[in-house]
């Protein structure tokens, strides 16, 4: 049974080496080919998962050793897999939203005349993170993580013949790049403390190392799953990576690989619990990237920013939840799970939204879509629901349960986070109905939205053509794509249900995560109340601003937080003065100093050489005479050098 | 000395009863490398009274390369049969070592000597001469140049094939030289091969004034060394009572005393120890071209045909640091205190004085005589390690650098305009547009020479300064990781040259050589690469020779 855990990666990796390879020839097929392959990693995850269950909650962690890989003594890195409760979460959800979206990508990416690279693009992140989280240790785990860092880069940049695309791909590869570093330096300090990098050596020895030692590892981590997941200070990326293809953003840069960073936080549990004050920072970070999303979700006009804001908030909750320790690394995983069915269904609505409106995602060119899609907007309602936590939908379950943690914690520490946690789930409340409104309610602004242009004076538009200047047509998307919005709004609904209920993942993930209930000054039903308050004073707030009268289809100019908020809250202003000024200066100076200095240096010394030699030259003038004298001088020299050696 | 101890030397042979002087014991088998080309040598000398005119070419060249293959089929023979390592001895009555360096030099001379021949046997390369083909040497060495007789000798198609049989003499002293067990020995062979090099220099076909002039100078100079060398030997045998390497070594560790009673008065004085050692020793760095010794490098090579300059640079030097090493490792180690830092001294200024006056060399020749100063002097570094990885990684130096060398000069006399080979750099400039072959060729040899991984050149640097740090000589090695830098430079700037420059318009031709000059820089290429990038079995075949008999 073991060996199937490799064919889980493999399926996914033949399917990209099959689609990168094979050419023009398997454009027929290769949607198909690739859509199989992931359906196949998600079979073999599901017969697995299956296996495990058969096994009592103490024996379901298996391991495969599949072979060496740098056998070097004192330095022993092996290819190794481990499969358990976690891993197995991580499997089923990477697996099934990857399918699904597969699915949806078949119709979504019909017109592209690169699908097949697409998919194998796909393929290609599946395996990479299949490997991310089905590592035994920490440097098979880096390779995972790199593969998906390319990945993803592969993917926003999928349409690089849009400069947008191409810089925001290099953007996300090099932001990524910082966080990549602090993993790769976690590993190395982790290899000089106890000479290993598996699992069972780092976290089983993390008690006995010095609290240094595990503060650098943690700090490292920590800073490796900011890049990773968008969390402040490495958040930049996010927004921008909304230039690749909607599926991308969903399966990518909603469900799965941005919750990379939560999954390297609570597999490394043991490192944080034995330093509470890295704990501490890992909680400021969520709790800060919770509000800093949230705010900047409320500004965006572009739906799929809007999303992505939401994104990086609600992987702040994730965040923040693994900070607390064994309180909420149970709670951060459900909510993983949760936000990646109804977050990869937001995106897939999003990405149906703007098939049928000519590509269009300003939220203010939309309007009263219901009528025109109502799949889509059932299904994104439903995702909508659950996101803000609507009392039996998925949402409220995970997020509910964050929140009571947050004050589990205990003391003002404990006060502080519950706060933070409500006040983000009422932005929250208020972005998503927002988008809502603006989406589906309200006035059809879109008719409006056609530039009168003079080369078009016929305001009839052109039958069945798409261009830019034409009045969209919005219309429901093909079945491939209403189908796995469909299967994901049932997620949205029934996951947190099945999974909150009775406890069920708490108790499913406790043998890997542990759990502690901690002590909650206020009780469980208290908080469930502050939130649906919380939710309300949110929803009321967005239906009072956009529900009641018109909305403007150019942005009013707004408030000075709006503004900034627009702009991200000044993120890339903030990283153009301090990090490109400051790295354009520093390498103006390094220039400055090669070229005075190292330069004068290695020219002055050259020149020099050439002199001497020039003036040696003349040594050799020809006469035998004058090669005899130098001869004899040469013997004299020695032999009295020798002699001298002597007496000395 | 006193009087009565002078006295006695006089006296003591008339007085003593003569002994019937017995037979030499000579073991002719092991001693078959030397007697093979020796032989052939004589034959050669009368191949050239009795065989026609017109045959003579083609004879001498089967004969050499015959005899010379027939050498190295016995150096791999004594070797296979052991001679090399557990059989290794003294032979001729303590006149030859054989044993594994003395068996890896003769090896590496002879192979080195075959490619050479190619070399000198090359006559496609000069034009036809009155319908007559030519090659590098000099149609009658006896006529003046310009004179009316040289002419005569032109149009008649005299070539000077005695080059074969003067080289075969060469490569047999070479082949005693770093195998010889006694100073007289060493000395004979010294000049054996010495003499004939004198000659070879003289007899280049153009330009034959320079090339008599370096001749003369070679001469001159090899004399005064040789003088240095004998005088050495005297003061040597005055301070042990012998000449024999094994007995002055027990002499200098103080093993033996006593050896000569009739030179009681001498001996065991250290003044005449390290006097005559220091001599000796300076006759030997003529011979490699150290510095402040190495003044006749340059203008011979420039001078000398360039086959001959190839042979002589490979060969010699072989030879001259097989001499060297057996010295200072069987004869010397005793003093090997006080030989050290001298040798210290001369490997920095040889490897620094090479590589620095080569940067303004404006002559292909020239540079490369001096691009051989520094190797001299990176190998002394090997020689000064003093221990077991010096020993095997000269040798290996030796025979990695031989080839790449006789390559590189093989490569020279295809570069030619109307007054014979373009050796000024000036009509480099381009070589690569024109005949990107053979200037890859030459790039590939450059950066051998400059120790460039993947190329023989870096092996053998490698192992030197490996063996050198490790017989804590750390700051040579620095000195000759920084003559390397400087080094570098000429080398890389005359690729540049040849890649990077636009060709001159009267720039010279490359002439397509003979299979002989091509299967010579092939092989040259090959070894380089070969020894580049799987130097391994030639380092533990270096390492398993590298064993001195006493």
């Amino acid at each position: 049974m073991d060996n199937l855990i490799a064919l889980l990666i493999a399926a996914p990796l033949l399917g990209a080496a099959v689609l990168l390879c094979g050419g023009r020839r398997l454009d027929g097929i290769g949607h198909w080919l690739g859509t199989l392959l992931a359906g196949a990693s998600f079979v073999l995850g599901a017969v697995l998962f299956v296996d495990m269950l058969d096994r009592s909650a103490g024996h379901r962690t298996v391991t495969k050793h599949l072979f060496s890989w740098v056998p070097v003594e004192g330095f022993q890195a092996d290819v190794g897999f481990q499969l358990d409760q976690l891993s197995m979460t991580f499997v089923l959800l990477i697996t099934g939203v990857g399918t699904l979206i597969h699915i949806y990508s078949i119709g979504y990416m019909e017109h592209d005349e690169n699908r097949r690279r697409f998919f194998g693009y796909l393929n290609l992140f599946l395996a990479a993170m299949l490997l991310l989280v089905l590592a035994d240790n920490y440097l098979l785990l880096y390779v995972g993580w790199e593969g998906v860092g390319l990945a993803s880069y592969l993917l926003i940049g999928f349409w690089q013949h849009k400069p947008s695309a191409a810089t925001a791909a290099k953007k996300a590869f090099l932001v990524n790049r910082v966080g990549d570093m602090g993993l790769s330096i976690a590993i190395m300090v982790m290899f000089t403390t106890f000479g290993s990098f598996t699992f069972p050596a780092v976290l089983g020895g993390a008690d006995g190392a010095s609290s240094g030692r595990n503060t650098a590892i943690g700090l490292m981590l920590l800073l490796a799953a900011c890049g990773k997941s968008a969390q402040v200070p490495l958040q930049s990326w996010l927004g921008d990576a909304m230039e690749g293809p909607t599926p991308v953003s969903a399966l990518i840069h909603a469900a799965t690989m941005v919750t990379a960073g939560v999954y390297l936080i609570t597999r490394s549990g043991a490192v944080f619990n034995a330093v509470p004050d890295v704990q501490t920072v890992v909680v400021i970070v969520g709790g800060v990237t919770l509000l800093f999303g949230a705010i900047v979700g409320c500004a965006k006009d572009d739906i799929k920013k809007a999303l992505a804001g939401s994104t990086m908030s609600q992987i702040g909750y994730m965040i923040l939840a693994t900070g607390l320790g064994p309180i909420g690394y149970a709670f951060a995983i459900m909510h993983l799970v949760t936000h990646g069915f109804f977050k990869a269904g937001l995106f897939l609505g999003a990405g149906s939204v703007m098939h049928g409106m000519n590509d269009e995602v300003d939220m203010r060119k939309y309007g009263g879509l219901r009528k025109y899609m109502p799949v889509t907007f059932v299904t994104f309602g439903l995702g909508y629901l659950a996101i803000i936590g609507f009392p039996g939908l998925s949402g409220f379950f995970s997020k509910d349960k964050i929140i009571e943690a947050a004050f589990a914690k205990g003391g003002t520490e404990g006060w502080i986070l519950g706060a933070v946690t409500l006040l983000g789930a009422a932005i929250t409340a208020y972005y998503m109905t927002r988008v809502m409104i603006l989406t589906f309610f309200g006035e059809e602004r879109w008719k409006h939205a056609k530039t009168p242009s003079p080369d078009q004076p016929s305001v009839e538009p052109a039958a069945e053509t798409h261009g830019a200047h034409d009045e969209p047509h919005p219309h429901e998307s093909p079945k491939s794509m209403t189908i796995p919005m469909i299967v994901l709004a049932f997620g949205s609904v029934f996951a947190g249900g099945i999974f909150g209920i009775g406890d069920r993942f708490v108790k499913w993930l406790e043998p890997i995560t542990s759990f502690s209930h901690g002590d909650s000054p206020v009780g469980q039903w208290t908080v469930t109340a502050a939130t649906i308050v919380c939710l309300l004073v949110g929803v009321g707030l967005a239906i009072a601003q956009y529900g009641r009268g018109p909305v403007p289809v150019v942005a009013p100019r707004g408030s000075l937080l709006t503004r900034a908020a627009r702009r991200d809250l000044l993120q890339d202003d903030f990283n153009h003065v301090v990090l490109v000024r400051g790295g354009e200066h520093l390498t103006r100076s390094l220039v400055y100093l090669d070229h005075s200095l190292v330069d004068g240096v290695v020219n002055g010394t050259a020149a020099s050489v050439g002199g001497l030699s020039g003036r040696l030259r003349k040594l050799q003038n020809g006469f035998a005479r004058s090669y005899a004298v130098s001869m004899f001088g040469g013997a004299v020299v020695i032999i009295a050098a020798t002699l001298l050696m002597r007496a000395v | 000395m006193s009087s009565s101890a002078v006295h006695s030397l006089w006296t003591t042979a008339a007085e003593g009863k003569l002994d019937k002087i017995p037979a030499p014991h000579i073991e002719y088998a092991q001693l078959a490398p030397t007697l093979i080309v020796v032989g052939a040598a004589i034959v050669g000398i009368l191949v050239e009274a009795f065989v026609p005119r017109r045959s003579r070419y083609y004879v001498q060249v089967f004969l050499s390369v015959v005899a010379l293959a027939a050498a190295f089929a016995a150096v791999v023979g004594l070797a296979a049969g052991g001679y090399g390592t557990t059989k290794a001895h003294i032979a001729a009555m303590g006149a030859i070592a054989v044993d594994g360096p003395a068996l890896f030099l003769q090896g590496t001379i002879l192979l080195a000597s075959i490619v050479a021949v190619f070399t000198f046997a090359e006559r496609r390369l000069d034009p036809v001469a009155h319908g007559n083909k030519v090659d590098s040497f000099a149609a009658q060495a006896a006529s003046v140049p310009g004179s009316d007789s040289e002419k005569a000798a032109v149009k008649a198609g005299f070539t000077t094939t005695e080059v074969f049989p003067l080289a075969l003499f060469a490569i047999s002293g070479m082949l005693v030289f770093p195998s010889a067990n006694d100073l007289l020995t060493l000395f004979v062979a010294l000049e054996v091969f010495s003499l004939p090099l004198y000659l070879l220099c003289a007899l280049a076909r153009r330009k034959r004034l320079m090339s008599q002039e370096a001749a003369v100078k070679y001469f001159l100079l090899g004399a005064f060394s040789s003088a240095f060398l004998l005088f050495g030997i005297a003061l040597l045998y005055g301070y042990a009572g012998s000449v024999s390497y094994a007995t002055i070594a027990d002499v200098v560790s103080g093993s033996v005393q006593n050896v000569n009673p009739a030179l009681a008065g001498t001996m065991g004085n250290d003044a005449l120890l390290l006097i005559g050692g220091a001599m000796i020793l300076m006759g030997l760095l003529f011979k490699v071209g150290a510095v402040p010794f190495h003044m006749w490098t340059p203008d011979v090579y420039q001078g000398a045909p360039t086959p001959v300059t190839g042979f002589m640079a490979a060969a010699t030097k072989v030879a001259a640091f097989g001499a060297l090493l057996r010295l200072l490792y069987v004869v010397l180690p005793g003093m090997s205190w006080d030989w050290r830092p001298v040798m210290w001294g001369v490997a920095i200024i040889t490897m620094l004085g090479g590589a620095v006056v080569a940067i303004t060399q404006t002559d292909i020749k020239r540079l490369l005589a001096y691009s051989s100063i520094a190797h001299a002097g990176f190998i002394l570094a090997g020689v000064i390690a003093t221990n077991a990885d010096g020993i095997s990684s000269v040798l290996f130096y030796l025979g990695a650098y031989s080839f790449v060398t006789i390559g590189a000069f093989a490569v020279v006399t295809l570069v030619r305009d109307a007054g014979g080979e373009a050796t000024h750099l000036s009509k480099w400039a381009g070589l690569g547009r024109r005949s990107p072959l053979v200037a890859a060729v030459f790039a590939v040899f450059l950066l051998a020479f400059a120790g460039i991984p993947l190329t023989s050149g870096f092996s053998g640097k490698f192992a030197v300064f490996k063996a050198a740090a490790e017989g804590g000589a750390g700051a040579l090695v620095v000195v000759g990781v920084v003559s390397s830098a400087v080094a570098a430079f000429f080398y890389i700037r005359v690729i540049v040259l040849m890649f990077f420059s636009e060709p001159k318009a009267d720039g010279p031709t490359v002439a397509v050589p003979s299979p002989l000059t091509m299967t010579a820089i092939g092989v040259g290429v090959a070894v380089t690469l070969v020894l580049g990038v799987a130097p391994q079995y030639f380092l533990d075949l270096a390492h398993s020779a590298g064993v001195f008999v006493r």
